[in-house]
């Protein structure tokens, strides 16, 4: 389990994040959404390490993220953000293979191959294993990194909105591929998503912020509603039924 | 596939370790004259300086472009082959030609060591915090303090005497003829030491090219790594520097054709092509300037003006590439 306690982040003084507790609940997809600049990825960059918190605490498993040394923490939470520029000509299946660092430190075992393989097979990437990450689009490389995250082999998964500058089939497909990982492999993941019907219909709980600060947390049925998500985005949103699912219906509302 | 790409690899350093071969042989028994035993000896010390400095400028330079995440850099930019001039010419302005600064080669080569590392330290210690800003300004502050340091040194030797500014420039070109063997041995040693350290976080240095974020995931400490690695490529680069002189831009040039020739992202491979190569460019380099033009030029003007010219390829290719 996860659990962030009073976290805050100054940039020059000024609050990104301020003072923001939420609880992760393993075996869920928790997605943060929230206007631009409200402090999700910041949020998310704090819980996994990649940005020093100013105050307040991250536990995992009731110990401080902190005092956990860097490999054994790669083995337990991964984190992939949106831009990934590499100056290195990869193969798909090297850049894979390098999830495995944490546990093999570069040097393969037959049981990293076996990761490996299922990690590739996991985001159908089989055929094109051996082509250069320069080579494919950007959704085949999206596809690749977020192998690479399961071929790390992680408890907890956090991407920050990896469907940016994907299409609607791709994005469906990552979001299929991750709701496969929490309900058979038993993952937590934590995803930064812009698409607020993405999140509402993949995700088990949300967690909304804005400005720097802590809105909602909740199941998802509690805060896809035209209230709740009048107080995250400042417009009304409304939200209708579709098979099930909730679908918020903004592209043509007045604030 | 993948272990085809490695058998090449494996061909290609062959083939660079024949021709570092040829050329070293070259270098030792070509058209030797008079007493074997009175040339060959000092012809060994010459090779091994040029090995020993060729080597270090390679591997300074490559871990040093992947931490930089710049293919165009060189450690020079932080200034330490500056810092350099400073020191002899320092030495040279206060203290004379005859001082025991100058004739004493063992104390010209500490002090200039000690001056050019402690200064890149001071600089890391005052500007370097990778998580709080970019490693650019790092590299800006040290090429402006580099700048300061090269006024300062021109200064000096517009109002030196001339006559000890024309000994003062034979400290200054990089220089392979008169190396003293006890300083090869422990340049030689330095190395040694920074090798073992190096080879420690080769492995690093490959998750490190993925960028920091991803690095920072697979459970590299990256932010103490790039320290490590400022601190290693100023030692190395200061050592080779306070051997021969400066003569860092060559690093620039066998990392790149190390990049081009060896297309991996191992850092094991890439330092063992760019130090090879960095070899033949040295010891072929200087063989060919000696016997086949029959020049009497330094290779630092050589690999300086060949140097340059790939640079400016490489600047064209990366901004054809960018847009």
């Amino acid at each position: 389990m996860i659990e962030i306690k009073g976290l805050s982040k100054f940039f020059a003084k000024k609050p990104v994040v301020e003072d923001v507790s939420v609880t992760i609940q393993p075996r869920t997809i928790t997605s943060f959404i929230g206007p631009n600049g409200a402090g999700k990825s910041t949020l998310l960059s704090m819980v996994s390490r990649l940005l020093d918190s100013d105050t307040g605490e991250v536990l995992l498993d009731s110990a401080n993220v902190k005092g956990i040394k860097s490999q054994e923490f790669a083995k337990r939470v991964a984190i992939l953000k949106q831009a990934n520029h590499i100056n290195v000509r990869l193969t798909i299946r090297e850049l894979v293979a390098f999830g495995r660092y944490p546990y093999s430190k570069g040097r393969l075992t037959a049981e990293d191959e076996q990761k490996i393989d299922e990690a590739i097979e996991y985001m159908n990437l089989v055929d094109m294993q051996d082509k250069y990450l320069d080579e494919l689009s950007g959704g085949q490389k999206q596809r690749a990194f977020i192998s690479m995250v399961i071929a790390q082999d992680t408890e907890y998964i956090l991407l920050d909105e990896p469907l940016n500058n994907l299409d609607m089939k791709h994005s469906v497909q990552i979001m299929k591929i991750l709701r496969k990982l929490v309900d058979e492999l038993g993952k937590t993941v934590i995803i930064v998503l812009h698409d607020i019907n993405f999140a509402s219909v993949y995700s088990d709980r949300i967690v909304a912020l804005k400005d720097g600060r802590l809105v909602k947390d909740g199941p998802t049925n509690e805060i896809i509603n035209s209230e709740a998500l009048q107080e995250v985005y400042d417009m009304h949103i409304p939200v209708q039924e579709q098979d099930g699912c909730r679908i918020c219906v903004y592209f043509n509302s007045h604030s | 596939m993948q272990s085809s790409v490695k058998r090449t690899n494996l061909i290609k350093i062959g083939i660079l370790v024949v021709l570092a071969v040829l050329s070293i042989a070259g270098f030792l028994f070509y058209n030797i004259q008079g007493g074997f035993s009175y040339a060959f000896p000092k012809r060994v010390v010459r090779v091994l300086a040029m090995i020993i400095t060729g080597v270090a400028i390679a591997y300074a330079t490559v871990m040093f472009q992947t931490v930089t995440r710049n293919r165009i850099l060189t450690p020079s930019v932080i200034g330490v082959d500056s810092m350099y001039e400073v020191v002899q010419t320092v030495i040279y302005f206060f203290l004379g030609s005859a001082s025991i600064f100058v004739v004493s080669r063992y104390l010209n080569f500490g002090v200039s060591i000690i001056a050019m590392v402690l200064f890149a330290l001071l600089l890391y210690r005052f500007l370097f915090r990778a998580d709080k800003y970019p490693i650019y300004l790092l590299l800006l502050a040290g090429m402006v303090i580099g700048t300061l340091l090269g006024s300062f040194v021109t200064f000096l030797q517009v109002i030196i005497d001339p006559v000890e500014y024309l000994s003062l420039q034979n400290r200054l070109f990089a220089s392979f003829t008169n190396v003293k063997t006890e300083l090869l041995l422990i340049a030689a040693a330095i190395l040694l030491v920074a090798f073992i350290w190096g080879a420690l976080m080769m492995k690093d240095l490959d998750v490190m090219s993925l960028g920091r974020e991803t690095a920072i995931n697979l459970g590299v400490n990256y932010d103490k790594r790039v320290l490590h690695v400022l601190i290693l490529s100023s030692i190395l680069i200061a050592t080779s520097t306070a051997l021969v002189g400066p003569i860092t831009f060559l690093g620039l040039i066998v990392a790149n054709l190390s990049y081009q020739y060896l297309v991996t992202y191992k850092h094991s491979t890439l330092i063992i092509g760019a130090s090879l190569i960095s070899i033949i460019a040295l010891v072929g380099g200087q063989f060919l300037v000696l016997h086949v033009f029959d020049l009497n030029t330094t290779i630092s003007v050589i690999i300086n003006f060949i140097g340059g010219l790939y640079f400016i390829y490489l600047l064209l290719k990366e901004s054809r590439s960018a847009g």
